[in-house]
Order: C-alpha cells, then structure tokens, then sequence
C-alpha cells in the first residue's frame, strides 16, 4: 500500500503578527482557546495517517519544540519514525543552496530514509479540520507529478491578496498560478509530491541558485510537470496577520464554523495540559463565547475566546476579546476588540478599546 | 521526597452504597469534580509527596479503572527511578485467591513490598476527597518513633458511627480504637491513611494471614491487634479538607463543595495540582442563550440553556430552554431542550429527551439516572400523566 511522509514547511511563510511574534514562531500562535495553528497540519496529516512528519522551522524554534515534544500528543511520537523537528543547524562552507532549499538540501537524509514514495507538505496558515486519503487516492489515480490542494474562498478580502490562484482546465489539470484578485479558487499551501521528484528539484533548483522551492522547483516548471487540483471542502481560513488572526478567532464564535472545524471527528489534537474544568462563579455572565479549562470567571465576558486559565474578576467586562493563556484582569476592567497575549495582567478600572479592523494587542508578560 | 516508603493504594472496593455510580465500575474511578476520578486525588496526593514507589491494587471491575491510570503517566508516575504498578489478584501453582479485606490485600502483595525493602509503607485508600503532604506524616511517623501512626480527623457526632473512632492520650498515642461503634464516646475519626513501619506491619499481617477467625481488614483487625500488644500508635491530626465519597448524599455533597469560593480543597491550586488523564478536546461553547453561575464546566461542553450550581463533565450538551440546577452531569450527557434537572446525577451518555422535568427535593437523597433508570421514569411519568387525564 502506497504511503505518504508529511513535511511542514515553516520556511517561507507571510508573517504579518507583529507582537504575536515577538517571542514565537507563527506556527505556534495560540488560536481557539487551546489550539496552536501548527496544531491544525499536524492533526490533519495524522489524520491522514501519515507516520512520519519533518517540520522545516527558520527561527524562533522553541516554542515549537516546546509545544510539540515528542510528539505523542498527536499520535505521532513513535519508537521509529514519528515527528522529526528540522531546525537551521548547518555549516557546511560547500553548501551553495539559498532560502528553503537549504532545508531540503540539509536534510535530505530525512526523504531518502523515509519509507513513502510520495510527500505531503504543508504550511501552517491555513486552518481547516480534513484528512488527505482522498486527494491521496486522486493523486495516485491521476497519475499526476503534483497535486495541489486548493479552497474556493465565497468572500475574498486582503488576507488572501498573497495567496496563489489556480488556472485550471476542466479535469483539473492546472495551467498556471497567479495572482489574479477576481479568481477565488485558492493554492492552500498544501500538496502532495512525488518523493523522487522532490529530491530532483531540489537539486535542479540548487544548481540554479533559486531560493524558493514551491515558486522555482514546481510553479515555474508548470510546463513540464503534471500537477492537479484536490478541492478541499468544508471549514477553511488563512490565519497571517493580526487582523486575520482576530477575525477567524471570532468567527468561531458562529456555533457551524466551530461544529465544523472542532466537532468533526476526526478531532484537532493539540498539547495535552492539566488544568481544572471552568469555574464560572456567582456573578458570572458568559454569552456566545469560547471558554478553555482553568478559567476562573465571575465577571462579564461576550463575544470573546478564553484561552486556558485566564481570570475574569468582578465587575470586569471582556467584549469580542481574545484573551490568552493565563491573563488576569481585574474588576471594573472593560476591555473591547483587544488580544491579549499571554500572562499580561490587566489591573482595575482600566478601559482598552481597539476596533474590529484594528484590534488592540498587548504582547506577553505586560502588567498595564 | 518521601524516601524509604512505599505508598500501598487499595482500589478494589466496590463501593456498594454509591447504588446504581458503581455498577460495572471500581468505586475509584467513579467520575469526580468535572473531570478527575475519585482515585486522582489520592494519586496526586502520592506525586505532589514525592513518592517513588506506589502500588495499586484493584480488584473489584478493573476495566475502567485500569485503562483510566495506564502506565502512571498522567500523574508522571512512569519515570526511571519511581513508578506505579497495579497488582491485581493473581494465582500461583500453591494456588491463589481475591483479596479477603484490606490487610489480606497487602499481605498477599508482601513480595512487592519487599522488592523495594522500605522502612515504612503508607496504606491509603482510592476513595477519599483531600489533599495531603503524606511527607508531614512520615516525618512526625520517625520524631514519634511509631509502629503505627492513623491520620484523623474529627468529624460531625452524627456521622461518627460510620467510622473508626480512636481515643487518644494529650500526646497523641492511641489508647482505645472502636471500628465503627454504635454509641461512639469521641468523634476523633480514622481516615484510613496508615503509616506503618513495615517490618512492624509485616509480622502482624503474618499473624493476621494465620487466623482464619479474622476478616483480614485493618480496622476491625490489624489496628486493635496492634493496641493490643501495646505497640506505639499515635494519631496525625489532619486539619485540611476531607471527605469520604462513600454514599451518593456525599459524593454529591462532595462535587458541590468544589463549587464553594474559600474552601481549603482548591482544584486551582498551583503548587498543589490534581492531576487526571485529560482527553484531546476543544473549549466549551456557551451560547448566546445560555446562563452559567456557580459551576464547574468542562471542555468539549456546549451550553445553550441555564447551569447553576452545578458540575459538568466533558461533552456534555445542554439545549435551549433547560435548566440544571445542582446537580451532577458526567460524560457525554445529551440534555434536550426545555428539560428540568434538579438535584440529579446522571450517567455517562445518558441522553435526556426534551422537555423531560426530574426535580428531587433537599430532604431527599440525589437521584442517579442512567439510560436504563431514565426509561422507567419517564414511563411513571407517563402513568401519571394518564391517569390525571383519565
């Protein structure tokens, strides 16, 4: 039976996080009360029975290595195989590779040891809950060098400017890939590859000193590769910036978006903590929001996400917040259309406000 | 660090006054304070102490229990040098048998022990309420010079009939022991935590093994042998909470005194975790619709309707228009819409038909429902309701 390795690819990714990222790498930015978004590829190529998974990470590597450990939370910490993290730790003075061809380069034990013929790569950016057999079974059937999995976006906004379109023909054979703002039939990062043709790009990109993998190795080879479309259906956003970040937050908070992407088995796992169950106390008034374990609340919250042991007090109001790990806010505090990171502590009678468009973030570890 | 102990945790009681909780389920796994098990308090009480070396014994319908502990590791009861292990009744070629009372339990597990070669052994129980440094009573076990030191608590007079009572002199040596007496003359109750100094305690559980009058339990037995034979006992006072989760009134009781603001039990304490073998599920959902007040409320929830007072489990789903009101909800609970909940504990995926009303008053015992109990009432319900019309 036909197999598939799985690598996440952090190299190139659009980073628009600002203090998000201050101290993290964006793979591991907290989303939805208890989930990182490296979560969401990791779950999905489990789910897709993928057994051995690189992840390629450019910098800022340990909350990610935190987060993930050895990656049993997942079902992927194995005696053999299972998850490998790839940090940049090379000096080799011959190595004339550039960008993320240098992870491919480097770490090219990683596809030939592996027991797949064919690779599934992902980014983290684009959230949704699925699994890959039936692309997979399409791929094999196609007999296609490339298969990318695409999503058909109903409202097109400024997150996706960046995002590649797909041209295809009616058998869903792509023709090009651009950049055209009216197409909404979006490249979602993820493919799946031929093992022998990854490792032949990758040397064929070397040679030419290119420095990006997907755009030199296959999207400037559209001519001479087969490469197909997979729609994905159902749930799927790109999360890359603040505002993307704060929006797909809150859209959750529509009970079908969160059904879809959370109550669909097979489950998002993410790293397993110990933390109490809520505690929602005398006073407490929660409507229409996402609430973690560990919370202690007794003050207002509405709209909003509650990351894990977060502390509302009396007379606090929390409105369309997002509210991270661990932050305490004291009472007659009114926060609005802000993010907090985690562990900022909010003392009484402050008022934060921010905007939809532009909410105000307060990165970690602050006292105000 | 507790060093020179090894922690013996009897958790094969059946628990038969917990009624229709404990049906195909060992007592210690029962579902506890949202989303722990009776056994994790006693459990993390061990990891929070330090102690390296635990037994658990089990007995009484394993399956659930078993598969619930593992291999320790939620409790980071699996590492190199310290670790849990079930000991489970077992036959060997001269035969074999159940475990016949507490002391008989840890007779037949004296190997075990031994292996490790402690100076003391700590027996305790998997189904107690309470937050302990058993390091506290190891170290006033060595400055007193005990055989034997029985932590205590006093408890109300009208309950002290369900305990063993002990008298003590000023200096907190046992002179008197009375398991369970009818006209108790002291409320001073065993909480059935046990420090022993082991080469004491194995010759008494010899002795014990030898009798075939005896019932083979440590308080009806093994304590008064040891009084005895004046061995030196003494009593550890414990002042924090406690509680016997014995009957269905006092689990309940149990649950909601989590929900209490100042109690000194605190499942948020930091430096004392209780720790549980947690799932992989998403945050609770409440509603635009829903009311929740003075509750403990789980992942994987997904509240609609109105909670007070009360502790639900993971997965539990409440529908529009219902109102629970101190009661217990365990896992994967389904409640449709417009139903009325009081003073229940239902069990784990019980699906509760819409506009289903269930209220028991404060002077009667909580009711437990489960799927099956469910059936029948509703079809007295539906009696009922006939014969208003009839």
């Amino acid at each position: 039976m036909e197999t598939m390795m799985g690598l996440i690819n952090l190299g190139h990714e659009h980073h628009f996080f600002h203090e998000l990222t201050y101290f993290r790498n964006g793979a591991t930015i907290p989303f939805a009360g208890k989930y990182r978004l490296i979560d969401f590829p990791l779950s999905n190529m489990r789910n897709s029975d993928v057994e051995e998974i690189a992840i390629f990470v450019p910098n800022k590597y340990r909350s990610l290595m935190d987060h993930l450990g050895s990656g049993g939370d997942w079902g992927v910490g194995r005696r053999h195989g299972g998850l490998f993290i790839l940090p940049p730790d090379w000096n080799d003075p011959s190595d004339i590779s550039k960008g993320d061809l240098r992870f491919f380069h480097n770490n090219r034990d990683y596809f030939e040891r592996g027991k797949s013929s064919y690779v599934l790569v992902s980014g983290s950016q684009f959230i949704t809950n699925t699994d890959y057999h039936d692309a997979f079974i399409a791929h094999l059937q196609s007999g296609a060098d490339v298969t990318l999995i695409t999503t058909n976006i109903e409202e097109l906004n400024k997150e996706h400017d960046s995002r590649f379109r797909i041209e295809a023909d009616a058998d869903g054979w792509v023709k090009d890939l651009t950049n055209d703002k009216q197409n909404s039939k979006l490249f979602t990062g993820v493919y799946i590859i031929n093992k022998a043709l990854l490792l032949e790009l990758t040397d064929q990109c070397i040679a030419h000193h290119k420095d990006h993998f997907f755009v030199h190795g296959i999207k400037d080879n559209l001519q001479d590769l087969k490469v197909k479309t997979f729609e994905n259906k159902g749930y799927g956003a790109f999360v890359d910036s603040i505002e993307s970040f704060y929006r797909h937050n809150l859209n959750l908070l529509q009970a079908d978006n969160y059904r879809a992407l959370f109550y669909k088995k097979p489950f998002i796992r993410t790293k397993i903590g110990n933390e109490p169950p809520a505690k929602y106390r005398q006073h407490a008034q929660v409507k229409k929001s996402i609430v973690a374990n560990g919370c202690v609340i007794e003050g207002n919250v509405e709209g909003s996400v509650l990351f894990r042991g977060v502390s509302v007090t009396e007379g606090a109001t929390v409105k369309d917040s997002i509210i991270m790990q661990r932050c305490t806010i004291d009472s007659g505090v009114h926060l609005e259309n802000v993010i907090l990171d985690k562990d900022v502590h909010v003392t009484a009678n402050q008022q934060l406000i921010g905007s939809k468009e532009k909410p105000y973030v307060i990165a970690k570890n602050r006292v105000l | 660090m507790v060093k020179n102990c090894v922690g013996m945790l009897l958790a094969g009681g059946e628990g038969k006054r917990l009624g229709a909780l404990t049906k195909n389920l060992a007592k210690p796994a029962v579902p506890f304070g949202g989303k722990y098990r009776i056994i994790d308090f006693t459990l993390s009480n061990c990891v929070n102490s330090g102690m390296q070396h635990v037994g658990v014994m089990t007995q009484y319908s394993p399956l659930e229990l078993n598969r619930h502990i593992g291999n320790g590791e939620a409790w980071d009861l699996n590492r190199m040098d310290g670790a849990m292990t079930v000991l489970s009744p077992y036959t060997e070629r001269n035969g074999g048998d159940w475990y016949n009372g507490t002391a008989d339990a840890i007779y037949q597990n004296t190997h075990f022990i031994d292996e490790h070669d402690p100076e003391y052994v700590l027996v305790i129980s998997g189904d107690h309420i309470y937050q302990m440094d058993y390091g506290q009573l190891l170290e006033q076990h060595k400055r007193t010079g005990a055989d034997a030191t029985i932590s205590v608590m006093p408890v109300a007079w009208e309950e002290a009939s369900r305990f063993g009572i002990l008298h003590t002199l000023d200096n907190g040596r046992i002179y008197e022991f009375a398991e369970k007496p009818e006209h108790p003359k002291s409320n001073l109750a065993s909480m059935g935590i046990y420090m022993f100094t082991w080469k004491v305690l194995k010759s008494y559980l010899q002795q014990d093994a030898n009798n075939e009058y005896s019932s083979h339990d440590f308080g009806k037995d093994i304590i008064p042998a040891m009084l005895g034979d004046e061995c030196h006992m003494y009593a550890y006072q414990f002042t924090g909470y406690w509680k016997d989760v014995g009957t269905v009134q006092s689990y309940w009781e149990a649950n909601m005194d989590l929900l209490d603001e100042d109690l000194q039990l605190s499942l948020n304490n930091k430096n004392r975790r209780v720790y549980s073998n947690e799932s992989n599920i998403p945050p609770e959902y409440i509603d635009e619709t829903a009311e929740v007040t003075y509750s403990l409320i789980n992942s994987g929830c997904w509240i609609c309707g109105k909670v007070d007072s009360s502790v639900l489990f993971e997965n539990v789903k409440i529908g529009k228009g219902s109102k629970v009101c101190r009661s217990i909800l365990h896992p994967g609970v389904t409640v449709g819409e417009n139903v009325t909940l009081e003073r229940v504990i239902v069990k784990e995926n019980t699906e509760i038909p819409a506009g289903t009303h269930i209220s028991i008053s404060a002077d009667e015992e909580p009711l437990v429902i489960d799927q099956h109990s469910l059936e029948h009432i509703e079809a007295t319900l539906e009696k009922d309701e006939e014969e208003l019309y009839s």
